[in-house]
């Protein structure tokens, strides 16, 4: 009894499932083929657990050139693919139909090349996240996006979402540190976009694919830029009677010419939740928390925390700790990285990821507290403060449709305001199955047209992760 | 025509696509030397378009008309000590073009300078657009949030573009502090390779180099100078010039410049000024892997006569040939070899409108450029063969 519509399976290609599966048995070894229901199960559905679809079969092809012969096929005989990467998208991205193929790149996982003068990594779309980093942290060197779910999630769903992280306030996100793609085409064709070097030639088709949700190829590669850790990091938690107050700050910072490397936003019921699992050490006495972190030398980490302390106590500072070890660091780090999962075991949620003008902050957390209470529900905020991404979780009973439906409704209540103050729908988890409706809110018709019209230039059938980001209704072909 | 806001430029857009007739769409005219020389009947100036339309400091967004004087921008950005971190670069030295850059122009052609290498470039910086599109239809894309991935980034599908997917109305740009201070440190004397591999070196240290450049001898001053800029407060400019100068140590000393010929020297860079003289030889851009640099440079130069320097590292060539036939396309992009792009920024007109100006694409990503063009622009009538025949 799920809200979000999918769109009815296609009745010709769910008869011809043998047919199909027999012939992707014939491009791939059973290994790289799931066919068997239970065993399909385990991709019906992302982190968005709320919906689920069973999907034709799974493919797990091992290279390019496999993943390229299984698309040619597919689209010789009109299937419908939706991508996967680890399938920890919270918008529903990696959700399939029944009548779509699953192209996972889960065997996909090599580091192929790393080159430090040049300051670049290649790999292959499989990998996660937190393996990139991995592979080059031995030598004082990381890549800058770290999204919370970094060690599951693959750099093949960061590119499918542009995701972001803590750490993005002054790095950025997936796309100002791609530099190169490998991407397979609808009808199997393999193209490369950009590479080992800066502004690829052309229209920026790499700005384009990056954030694409799986709707105009399936990456295999990638290319990033990868940069070389500062000397020192220092994260410090401020805390403060109240979230207008501790929401005022981060403006106050910002309006200061101080971009730390992250701010992170926590309230209470947030605080409590992490603190309960992770025991970061989080004080209990305050309606919020901000986490900031500063690095550089020890000396230029003191200057810039003065500064900022500075700040704080203009907005009535409660509580101030500064790490005083790597460990009690990683401890901080854990307990906001582990928010979601935190909260995943007191309730279950939606995590809305709408933005915001940072200005609009102390006025927003408080209407967002509203719009859920008269929904009669709960909620806690943890999000990247310092660019305005809030996340509210809305916490509900999945068993019951009631809440089920009270939270949604909240939910697009939250990101509506958010639209209205001048922000968007969505920071860094990207549309999916669950703000599609919504997309009217935040684009006219011309603007949703014109993006239709660019998607049909790279799959003309909408054989590629179909179900998503745009109304199912009104959709534009190419011209 | 000069419309007066985005109503009229659609107007504009719909009655030329009505008539078939094409338009060329010019800002200040700085620039009209990049890219292929679009032959149209219609000439859209930008000019009526001008004000800075929202501008919020403590949120680090500034959203301006096409039409408006990059000058003013900077100008209204540095009284709050804010700037484009980007640093565009200004193209008129270089096409001896007198009048005034505007930002629509900065988003159309993704203008990057020195400090892309560390802060990104213009694309990077572009937060939201509004475009008239060749159907004469006004669009929005992105908007004035730090943050946005709801829909297709059409952005930065418009950002680099060079105008040939829409008239762009107005630009959104997210804007950083204006760093404190700066300090620019130098070494003497390196070869090629030496240079790049100072850069690499400084690059990849935890200092947060924000311009590496390597002049050859006879650039600039008359033996090599490598320069590395950083940024920041008084106190961590001074922290890091000193980690700096240690780990140059073995590249053979790097020494502090004085900060007035420092800035001078950026802002040559910036607008690459070392090549503009003299001027009827033709300039090109290789964006390449940085230590790959040198060797396709040492490859060229042993068949043909050129003036080179880097930026970005190394990643970015500046290099002025003779025009000859086709300004040399053929020597230098099989120099790169597919291992990075090149650009034709300047040549005579006549090569301009035979050359290829912009790196060409393969078979598949030329068919989806050009499926791009015409998804925007169906009748091919907006700044129609600016970046590739027809498109
Ligand atoms: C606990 C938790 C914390 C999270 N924290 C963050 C966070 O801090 N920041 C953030 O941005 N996100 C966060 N997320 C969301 C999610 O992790 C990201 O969206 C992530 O990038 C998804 O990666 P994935 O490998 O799981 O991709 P999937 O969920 O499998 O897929 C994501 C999208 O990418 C597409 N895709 C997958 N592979 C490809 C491919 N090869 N080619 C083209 N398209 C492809 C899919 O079709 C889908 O649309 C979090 C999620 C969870 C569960």
């Amino acid at each position: 009894m799920s809200a979000i519509p999918f769109p009815k399976p296609d009745p010709k290609i769910l008869a011809r499932r043998g047919e199909i599966v027999a012939g992707l048995a014939a491009l791939l070894p059973g290994e790289c083929l799931v066919t068997s229901e239970d065993e399909r199960r385990a991709f019906e559905t992302d982190a968005l657990t709320a919906y689920r679809r069973v999907p034709l079969a799974v493919v797990l092809p091992r290279s390019t050139q496999e993943l390229a012969s299984v698309m040619k096929f597919l689209h010789k005989e009109g299937v419908k693919v939706v991508a996967r990467g680890a399938g920890t998208s919270l918008a529903g991205g990696a959700i399939p139909q029944e009548d779509a193929v699953v192209i996972g790149v889960g065997k996909m996982n090599r580091i192929l090349d790393v080159d430090y003068p040049n300051r670049i990594i290649r790999v292959e779309a499989g990998v996660t996240n937190l393996a990139i980093t991995d592979a080059v942290a031995a030598d004082g060197f990381f890549y800058a996006p770290d999204p919370s779910s970094q060690l599951a999630c693959t750099i093949a769903g960061n590119i499918g979402m542009n995701s972001g992280g803590a750490h993005c306030l002054k790095y950025g996100v997936t796309v100002n540190n791609v530099l190169g793609l490998k991407m397979v085409l609808v009808d199997g064709t393999i193209v490369e976009i950009g590479g080992e070097f800066l502004d690829s030639p052309g229209l920026d088709l790499l700005g384009l694919v990056v954030g694409s949700e799986g709707q105009l190829g399936i990456v295999t590669e990638a290319t990033l830029r990868i940069l070389r850790a500062a000397e020192d990091a220092r994260p410090v938690l401020f805390g403060f009677p109240t979230s207008e107050q501790a929401g005022a700050c981060v403006a106050s910072i910002i309006a200061a010419g101080i971009i730390p490397v992250a701010i992170e936003f926590m309230d209470k019921p947030a605080i409590e939740i992490c603190e309960a699992f992770s025991r970061a050490g989080y004080p209990l006495d305050v309606g919020a928390l901000l986490i900031v972190e500063v690095e550089g030398s020890p000396a230029e980490i003191e200057e810039e925390l003065a500064r900022i302390v500075a700040i704080a106590k203009g907005h009535g500072v409660s509580t101030i700790r500064e790490s005083k070890s790597a460990m009690e660091t990683a401890a901080i780090w854990k307990g906001r990285k582990s928010a979601f999962g935190a909260t995943g075991r007191v309730a279950d949620y939606i995590c809305m990821d709408g933005v915001i003008p940072t200005g609009e902050l102390p006025n927003v957390l408080h209407r967002v507290s509203e719009i859920v209470a008269a929904h009669g529900l709960r909620v806690a905020n943890v999000f990247h403060a310092g660019d305005g991404n809030l996340h509210p979780l809305v916490l509900y009973d999945i068993n019951d449709p009631l809440e089920q439906a009270k939270a949604e409704a909240a939910g697009a209540e939250i990101l509506k305001l958010c639209v209205e103050v001048g922000g968007c729908l969505t920071g860094e988890h990207g549309v999916g199955i669950e703000k599609r409706d919504l997309m009217p809110v935040q684009f006219s018709p011309a603007d949703l047209a014109q993006q239709m019209r660019v998607r049909a230039v790279f799959d003309p059938a909408w054989l590629l992760n179909p179900a998503k980001v745009f109304p199912l209704e009104g959709r534009t072909p190419a011209q | 025509m000069i419309p007066v806001d985005e109503t009229e430029v659609a107007d504009v857009v719909a009655g030329a696509r009505a008539a078939r007739r094409p338009i060329a769409i010019v800002g200040g005219g700085t620039r009209a030397g990049l890219g292929r020389p679009v032959e149209a009947q219609i000439r859209l100036e930008t000019r009526g378009l001008t004000g800075i339309t929202l501008y919020e400091p403590s949120e680090l967004v500034i959203s301006a008309r096409a039409g408006t004087a990059l000058s003013e921008i900077e100008a209204v950005l540095a009284a709050k000590r804010q700037c484009l971190a980007f640093e565009p670069m200004d193209h008129r030295p270089l096409y001896g073009t007198r009048g005034e850059p505007t930002i629509g122009a900065v988003a159309a052609c993704n203008i990057s300078g020195p400090r892309r290498i560390q802060a990104g470039a213009a694309r990077d910086f572009l937060i939201g657009l509004r475009f008239v599109n060749g159907r004469g239809e006004i669009i929005k894309s992105g908007g004035r949030v730090m943050k946005n991935v709801t829909g297709l980034d059409l952005v930065r599908l418009q950002c680099g573009a060079h105008g040939t997917l829409g008239v762009l109305t107005e630009a959104s740009f997210k804007v950083l502090p204006a760093p404190k201070s700066s300090a620019t440190l130098a070494l003497h004397g390196l070869s090629d390779d030496a240079g790049v591999a100072a850069l690499s070196a400084a690059l990849g240290s935890p200092f947060h180099v924000s311009g590496a450049t390597h002049l050859p001898a006879g650039i600039g001053a008359d033996e090599a100078l490598t320069l590395l800029r950083l940024e920041g407060t008084e106190h961590s400019v001074r922290h890091r010039r000193d980690a700096l100068i240690d780990l140059l140590a073995p590249n053979g000393g790097a020494e502090e410049l004085p900060a007035e010929r420092a800035a001078a020297l950026w802002r040559a860079i910036r607008d690459a000024l070392f090549v503009a003289e003299p001027r009827e030889t033709a300039i090109w851009r290789l964006s390449v892997a940085p230590t790959s640099a040198p060797k396709i440079v040492a490859a060229l130069a042993d068949r043909i006569d050129i003036r080179h320097f880097y930026d970005w590292g190394g990643g970015l060539v500046w290099l002025a040939v003779a025009p000859g036939e086709d300004a040399q396309a053929g020597s230098i992009r099989a120099a790169i070899a597919g291992s990075g792009h090149a650009t034709l920024v300047r040549a005579p007109q006549a090569i301009r409108a035979e050359a290829d100006i912009f790196e060409p694409l393969s078979v598949p990503l030329m068919k989806l450029t050009a499926g791009i063009k015409t998804s925007f622009d169906p009748d091919r009538i907006i700044n129609p063969g600016r970046m590739y025949t027809g498109i």
